[in-house]
């Protein structure tokens, strides 16, 4: 790059601020614009000034415009001056479409003050920030080069050798598919260059057109020879700035913001014009006019014929990149109670257009704009609210991992340090087991097992995959029915676990179908298209589905459910679809009198009986009374926070996955082994492999309760409660 | 005390801070001098006045970024000026500085309120004469609602249907002459009045939706900002942004200030009760709540006297009527509800038109009511749980968006054989879930939202209810009269309005008594338990000592006892022992019946 003297500065200024980074039209357009500069005649006048407030669009500000443009086309550093070898960029109006620019007069700004006190000459910084665009190439280019992740996780890094550069792999890959997107982890960027990562996160409007052109100075060095529908672009995401819609406030506008959220609404494909081309009626002179902030400065007089307003727009021969506008909604999980859920709109451009369809849980990340106001002539008063959006840079589908089964590692709740170690204090606690069980529905009364049970079934064990070996994947989630007297509170344990768990859903076996437990399929009337809509247990994937009355299900109803709960997973075939969606779903279902088709298939059964002894009795007066004289503060002070208790749940499934240990298995073995035995002196089969695994399962989860790597001797010991409860009501 | 700096940069937040000590200090200067929406017409208010506006939160929009201050420049001297932009929506274009450096954005939300479903007119009456309306206007207040006259008149059979049909013209008939086919969104069909944008400047995360609300605030009704709306065209043509917005969804969120009024918060309280006829801090108000203590108990005499007149004799029902009309969800443990008690009345008349005058003679004593008739058209139909309609990007209310301690009439009476369709057994299951919960999934389409409610739901029928409830009730009746309608309008002409203003009282006052259970009676309770247990473990559930323990509550609150006696409990366990021992002789009784 060329070395910036301090007018340069202010020629940076001038494209940070108006055009943002738009690239350049390359080759003869840039010349014949070039060529027939006229010559500057008032540098210095205001020209965002004059755009709002001139309500007469002919008269044309482009002479005045083309001085700093010539200017900047020359040396601005910013310029798409990449070795591109022919290779047209691409306007990215994600970065640039409305520019609610700081607006400076040239002239009368004190320009020497923007240098941040920097040595002149090497460390110039781009107008209003303190990115030095050279530092921050080379920064980045050495990033691409040196980053190295061996303990990424992610999904579609599947294929890569984690020990080599991560990014250089992916420029690889571009080379060979050919799409011109480099996606980049914000994560990645911070953990290797903390400063960059905030420069990106404060000025992205500013940095992303820098990490295009060091990506594209690093690819076509590499691989100069090859050929892409235009440069790369350079799309980050995952930045930390912000998870929730609700936390958003004005301090945000114009940073690089990650929101996540759900679809609600896409419009149609909005063309939205970037280069006006005009061709003079008279001498067939032609010249295109930039789109400055959604205005098009007509040119009111042929510069070759000099006849005036005889400019016309020539449709065909404009520019136009693809827009879409999208709302998205907060997701339900991410809400307050008793509030309603906030929405905002996205603006989609160019290829990121239709990627999402309503109804799909998105991760967007984008600038956050508030448009500028905008003056009506024909009203002397303005609506003193501005408009705020999201440019969208790069989209991610949350619900699409689940559907691949990827790890779910970028949608664990993000915990604060301080709530980690709270939680991992609680877990250090030797009763912890305990505790937890009683923060659970303390509304009912005893059933201690049971709710231990459901603890277990809550955090669930570790997911095996043996797919390389051909026996698939091992079900990790643990199944629990209860059997009991009507009036036991079965309904109320199922609606408190129900409203606990983030993915939970609530059906009766009474009012449910088939198909509205799987899936089914229907026509959309308009498209005659086949739309696959998704039942209770395919919405439950990852979370518990709980089933009221399944002993009123119909039989057929429950046969679906087999291949559910072993396999965790729903096959369609229907009208033409053909599919298997993921269920990983718990069960936790309640009955009065048994069903046994299904009985293998729950880890754990309990019996929920009236004891009917006078010491019960007593306790369980003393308890109901309890709930009606305590009040609020003294309830809370003696169980655990609902809250709390979510938190350390969805903590212990995101981050713990215990093993089991040489003597746990060991105890296992030898348990199973008895169990056998049992059996085997009577005649019959008294153990199947499947409660093995059942009893892998709840140790498992035992160890998850303890926040454990690994399963211990004492895990299975707590584990084994509840078998000889299964054995009881066999 | 505000300094100096606080006049210059927020001198509307002086003038809040300043009302909110006032508020607080002497209520009843503030209510009797401000105009209060519900009451006056739009058009008598003053634009920029300062009016009042009892009102439930019926839907929250988006938080929106506005200019907070903004800097002018006068023309002709060049001189800049720092102004505020709180309080208002408007501001003057041609002399703001767009540019400047000093402009502050701030954020404010927009909640959608309108006045609190199923008011009852006397409610309505007390409100306006408590009202003075400013002097300088030739108004008096004269309300398009109808009367008790009129009211009278619908005494038909099957009247809730036609008054549905009879009153949906009329509705529209009012607003189609104002604007086109706006909805302005209320939850119950057939309700009238102003809806209003309320903008809150702080804090409005402490405001929860169907939230009961009284706001003071600055009234903006300029036209300027729906002909932003209404004439989209040309600002569509200025502003490409604007064409995102669908046009449903700018009617929803920028409707016509004549019709839809802004209200810029200065003041906002939120309501324990909205019955006008009580101080609105009641447990603040010692002096009024020790002097009604005093008489309380001749009221609820009086107030028994009159309902098992209503109730044809039936004292047991006219008991457990008042115990009904009292309670309310004082907490929740986890996802159970306590002290909620729903009352089902079997027995009922069916081909008189006994439930509605029943009804009536309720929404007569209680602040809010809505009478839902469970015809099977009704059922099919009615759209009764909110929906979040995504076009609009509003959210569509629904008959069970209601307020706290509204009370809703379920006639079954009206039911009849038939199919529930997919919408009837939709809306069946969320009364259900109203009942056992005390809370409504609201419809976002992709999924639902559970929302808490605290709903009174009393249900009549011919036999037992198909919805589960707490206490059935069967009536009896010791009085035959030859006409019901008579009968029922001669025992409501005999209570003057003295003493139904009296019972009006008394109920929200027990309602809002604190309760508690001393230690003592704790371990006599559980005693009694076990002792029950033992003889017959059957006979006394875990649900029954629930039930009866809500019932010794309300019991104790209706007497004005605020802690739980041995007597009290002892006549709780009667109470209860009465009523399932005449609905075990009923089911006798329906058994033997071919």
């Amino acid at each position: 790059m060329s070395s910036p003297s301090s007018s340069a500065r202010k020629r940076v200024r001038s494209t940070a601020s108006e055009d943002p980074l738009t690239p350049r039209p390359h080759g003869a357009q840039e010349s014949s614009t070039g060529e027939l500069q006229p010559l500057p005649t008032s540098p210095g006048t205001d020209l965002q000034s004059l755009a709002p407030q001139d309500t007469s669009l002919f008269s044309s500000p482009v002479p005045r415009r083309s001085v700093s443009q010539s200017e900047v086309d020359a040396s601005s550093p910013l310029i798409y001056d990449t070795p591109s070898r022919g290779t047209p960029a691409r306007q990215r109006p994600d970065l640039g479409s409305v520019r609610k620019a700081p607006q400076v007069d040239l002239c009368s700004e004190p320009v020497s003050g923007k240098a941040a006190g920097q040595n002149a000459g090497q460390k110039l910084v781009i107008w209003g920030t303190d990115v030095n665009v050279g530092t921050c190439k080379e920064k980045f280019q050495r990033f691409l080069q040196q980053f190295i992740d061996p303990t990424s996780r992610e999904g579609e890094n599947v294929s890569l050798d984690l020990n080599e550069p991560l990014y250089m792999q992916k420029l690889d890959e571009i080379s060979v598919v050919g799409e011109p997107v480099l996606n980049v982890n914000c994560g990645h960027v911070q953990a290797f260059d903390a400063d960059l990562y905030r420069q990106l996160i404060c000025y992205p409007q500013e940095v992303i057109p820098t990490f295009d052109m060091a990506v594209n100075e690093l690819f076509f060095d590499r691989f100069p020879d090859s050929i892409l529908e235009h440069q790369i672009q350079v799309r980050p995401y995952s930045a930390l700035k912000t998870r929730n819609m609700r936390s958003l406030n004005p301090e945000d506008i114009d940073q690089l913001i990650t929101i996540s959220g759900m679809v609600i609404r896409t419009s149609q494909l909005i063309p939205e014009m970037q280069e006006a081309f005009f061709r003079c009626q008279v001498c067939a002179f032609s010249t295109q006019v930039e789109v400055d902030r959604g205005r098009i400065a007509e040119p009111a007089v042929c510069r070759n014929c000099n006849t005036t307003h005889s400019m016309a727009l020539v449709h065909n021969r404009s520019v136009f990149s693809d827009k879409q506008m999208i709302k998205l909604q907060e997701s339900p999980e991410d809400m307050p109670a008793g509030q309603t859920p906030h929405t905002t709109v996205v603006y989609a451009h160019n290829d990121l257009v239709d990627k999402v369809q309503p109804g799909d849980r998105v991760n967007i990340t984008g600038i956050y704009r508030a448009a500028p106001m905008r003056v009506n002539p024909r009203q002397s008063q303005v609506k003193s609210v501005y408009r705020t959006h999201f440019d969208a840079i790069h989209f991610r589908k949350t619900d699409e991992r689940r559907l691949h089964g990827l790890d779910e590692e970028n949608e664990q709740r993000l915990f604060t340090e301080e709530r980690v170690a709270t939680l991992r204090e609680l877990a250090a606690k030797p009763d912890v087991y305990e505790r937890l069980s009683s923060a659970l529905a303390p509304s009912i009364y005893e059933h201690e097992d049971i709710k231990k049970g459901i603890l277990l079934q809550l955090f669930g064990g570790t997911r095996k995959d043996f797919s390389q070996t051909g026996r698939g994947n091992f079900r990790a989630e643990i199944n629990i029915l209860l059997c009991g007297d009507p009036g036991t509170s079965k309904s109320q344990l199922l609606q408190y676990v129900f409203n606990l768990v983030p993915r939970g859903q609530y059906t009766s076996g009474k009012g449910s179908s088939a198909v509205g437990l799987t899936a089914y399929v229907t026509k959309d009337p308009e498209t005659r298209q086949l739309v696959l809509q998704t039942g209770a247990l395919v919405l439950s994937d990852n979370g518990i589905c709980c089933i009221d009355e399944f002993d009123k299900m119909s039989d057929n109803t429950r046969s679906v459910l087999h291949e559910v709960m072993e396999q965790q997973t729903l096959s369609i075939a229907k009208a033409g679809i053909i599919c298997q969606l993921n269920a990983r779903t718990s069960i936790l279902a309640a009955a009065n009198p048994l069903p046994h088709t299904l009985l293998s298939r729950f880890d754990l059964i309990f019996l929920m009986l009236d004891p009917q002894d006078e010491a019960y009795d007593r306790r369980l007066a003393h308890h109901l009374v309890a709930l009606y004289y305590q009040s609020e503060e003294q309830v809370e002070e003696e169980y655990l926070d609902m809250a709390v208790l979510k938190d350390y749940i969805a903590y212990a499934r995101t981050c713990v996955s215990p093993r089991l240990s040489e003597e746990a298995s060991q105890a296992l073995i030898e348990a199973y082994v008895d169990m056998r035995k049992i059996g085997s002196g009577r005649g019959m089969v008294s153990a199947y492999p499947r409660q093995l695994e059942s009893l892998i399962r709840l140790a498992e989860a035992h160890a998850k309760v303890r926040f454990s790597d690994k399963v211990e001797t004492i895990d299975n010991e707590c584990a084994f409660i509840k078998p000889r409860w299964q054995y009881l009501n066999m | 005390m505000p300094s100096s700096e606080d006049w210059i940069n927020n001198p509307l937040g002086v003038v809040d801070g300043i009302f909110g000590k006032r508020q607080e200090s002497d209520t009843n200067l503030a209510d009797s001098n401000v105009p209060s929406l519900n009451d006056v017409p739009l058009h008598y208010l003053k634009p920029n006045s300062l009016v009042k506006f009892r009102c439930m939160v019926q839907d929250m929009f988006d938080p929106e970024f506005f200019m907070g201050a903004y800097e002018t420049v006068d023309p002709s001297t060049n001189s800049k000026e720092l102004r505020c932009g709180k309080y208002k929506d408007l501001v003057k274009s041609q002399q703001v500085d767009f540019n400047s450096r000093n402009i502050v954005t701030s954020e404010r939300q927009t909640f959608y309120c309108v006045p609190i479903p199923g008011e009852s007119q006397w409610n309505s009456y007390a409100c306006s004469s408590q009202a003075r309306v400013v002097p300088s206007t030739s108004y008096t207040p004269h309300r398009h609602k109808r009367s008790y006259e009129e009211d009278d008149d619908m005494d038909m059979p099957n009247v809730d249907s036609k008054r549905l049909e009879t009153e949906a013209p009329c509705q529209n008939a009012s607003s189609s002459h104002c604007s086109s086919n706006l909805d302005l969104n209320f939850p119950l069909p057939g309700e009238r009045g102003p809806a209003c944008l309320v903008k809150v400047y702080e804090e409005w995360d402490s405001f929860r939706l169907n939230d009961m609300l009284e706001v003071f605030g600055v009234l903006s009704v300029d036209p300027a900002l729906s002909f932003i709306a209404d004439d989209k065209e040309v600002s569509s043509l200025l502003d490409p942004t604007d064409t995102m917005e669908t046009a449903e969804e700018q009617r929803a969120h920028s409707p016509p200030a004549s019709l839809v009024p802004r209200l810029h918060v200065l003041y906002a309280q939120p309501l324990q009760h909205n019955n006008p006829l009580l101080p609105s801090a009641i447990s603040e108000d010692k002096a009024f709540l020790s002097g009604f203590l005093s008489e309380l108990n001749s009221v609820r005499g009086e107030l028994l006297t009159y309902l098992t007149h209503v109730l044809l004799g039936d004292a047991l029902a006219a008991e457990y009527l008042i115990l009904h009309l009292i309670s309310s969800v004082y907490a929740r443990r986890d996802v159970l509800p306590l002290g909620k008690f729903t009352l089902n009345i079997s027995g009922c008349p069916h081909n008189s038109s006994y439930t509605e005058q029943l009804c009536q003679i309720i929404q007569h004593l209680m602040p809010s009511s809505y009478r839902l008739c469970m015809s099977l058209h009704n059922m099919n139909n009615l759209p009764m749980v909110p929906r979040k309609d995504y076009t609009a990007n509003r959210l569509v209310g629904g008959i069970l968006q209601l307020a706290s301690n509204t009370s809703l009439f379920l006639d079954e009476t009206q039911l009849e054989q038939g199919q529930l369709d997919a919408t009837g057994v939709r809306n069946i299951t969320a009364l259900g879930n109203l009942i056992s919960w005390q809370k409504v999934d609201y419809d976002f389409s992709y999924h639902q939202m559970e929302f808490p409610c605290n709903i009174n739901v009393l249900i009549a029928s011919e036999g037992r209810s198909l919805l589960p409830c707490d206490s059935q009730v069967h009536l009896r009746p010791t009085v035959s009269p030859p006409n019901v309608e008579e009968y029922l309008k001669a025992i409501q002409l005999a209570q003057l309005p003295s003493h139904l203003n009296k019972y009006r009282v008394y109920l929200t006052v027990a309602r809002l008594l604190d309760y508690s259970i001393s230690e003592q009676v704790t371990k006599a309770v559980e005693e009694d338990f076990v002792e029950m247990r033992k003889d017959n473990p059957q006979s006394i559930s875990a649900e029954d000592l629930h039930r009866m323990l809500v019932v010794a509550r309300l019991l104790s609150l209706s007497y004005g006892q605020t802690t739980l006696s041995r007597d009290g409990w002892i006549k709780a366990k009667q109470l209860e022992m009465v009523r399932t021992s005449r609905t075990q002789q009923q089911e006798c009784v329906n058994g033997n019946e071919p």
